[in-house]
């Protein structure tokens, strides 16, 4: 099925969000992730399964101070 | 007034340092560590940024921070909208461990001036969702009496232009917010070498934040340890109350028992 991640269109099996982020190897403790627009706490990253269509933001923390530092 | 404890204090939370630093512009994470530890921060600000996804070979920033040791204050760098601004700490308190977030929402590219009507509008917003809101604002007592009203934990005014160096171009306006609100007055932006944190410091303000004058100098770690000393040094000049200015000279010796 096909999300976008980031921005990106990406083809991945259907996934809870916790193995779509370990798939990536992303440790899900360090990232937060927006489900179509609306935060998704991470209690419910093992629960959320994605579905066709799904839009994903995944960020995390970058040495930052200045704009686009 | 005891010289001993002077504690910065932000929503409650207690800080020995005074020097909050950035984590951007640095060559490596291995110099970034060494000019925090030696600026004696005890705040640093990181930016929120999508994960790479096609290419996870990178560090994660977090991986060289001890989060005992450090309070992160995430930043809203790069916003123009209060909606991204909004949307961006929602997101850092999700990925973070507080509520405590840097509230910047830019004007323009060139100046990187705040947009003070949507910094208001975003402060707002995340002020009623329980954030802890530290904004990065003009050198405009009327916006920060504003920011503090609607209650906002700090009020950050700019020195000069982001990554600038020119300093504290409008020292008037910094003391005329110092005297009009009661929540920490921390300069954020446009220190470019030590004697301008230190003149920050000594006109009262609580804190100085800065980036680009460590991250950017020739020797970042010496320069941290330099902006450790001068936020400690004009801190110090503060409590202990200057001489007045004067036009003549007043003599440091006894005139009597002068031999002629």
């Amino acid at each position: 099925m096909n999300i976008t991640t980031n921005g990106e269109a990406v083809s991945i099996d259907p996934l809870t969000v916790q193995q779509y982020l370990v798939s990536l190897g992303i440790d899900p403790r360090r990232v937060a992730v927006e489900l179509n627009m609306d935060i998704l706490p991470k209690a419910q990253y093992e629960t959320t399964l994605l579905k066709e269509g799904d839009a994903l933001e995944i960020v995390h923390f970058v040495g930052g101070g200045a704009p686009r530092g | 007034m005891p010289l001993t404890s002077d504690k910065l204090v932000i929503a409650g939370r207690e800080f020995d340092s005074r020097l909050m630093v950035g984590t951007g512009k640095y060559a490596d994470f291995h110099q970034m560590v060494r000019a925090i530890e030696v600026s004696g921060a005890q705040i640093i600000t990181v930016a929120v940024r999508r994960v790479n996804i096609s290419d996870r070979s990178k560090e994660s920033l977090l991986d060289h921070i001890d989060l005992k040791k450090y309070t992160l204050l995430p930043n809203t760098a790069g916003c123009y909208t209060a909606d991204d601004a909004i949307r961006t700490c929602r997101l850092a308190r999700e990925a973070g461990l507080s509520d405590f977030v840097k509230l910047e929402v830019l004007g323009d590219e060139k100046t990187l001036f705040p947009n003070n009507e949507e910094l208001l509008k975003a402060a707002k917003v995340l002020i009623a969702e329980g954030f802890t809101v530290l904004p990065y604002t003009s050198d405009d007592p009327i916006i920060c009496k504003k920011l503090e009203d609607m209650g906002c934990a700090a009020v950050m005014p700019l020195g000069a232009p982001i990554g600038s160096g020119l300093g504290i171009r409008n020292p008037y306006n910094i003391q005329i917010i110092l005297e009009t609100v009661k929540v920490p007055v921390i300069v954020d932006a446009g220190v470019g070498t030590a004697s301008d944190a230190a003149i920050a410091m000594e006109l009262g303000c609580d804190g100085v934040l800065m980036n680009t004058a460590i991250a950017g100098a020739q020797d970042p770690v010496a320069m941290a340890e330099a902006m450790n000393l001068a936020v400690r040094a004009g801190r110090l000049a503060y409590r202990a109350g200057r001489i007045p200015r004067k036009l003549y000279a007043t003599a440091s010796s006894p005139l009597a028992g002068l031999i002629a």
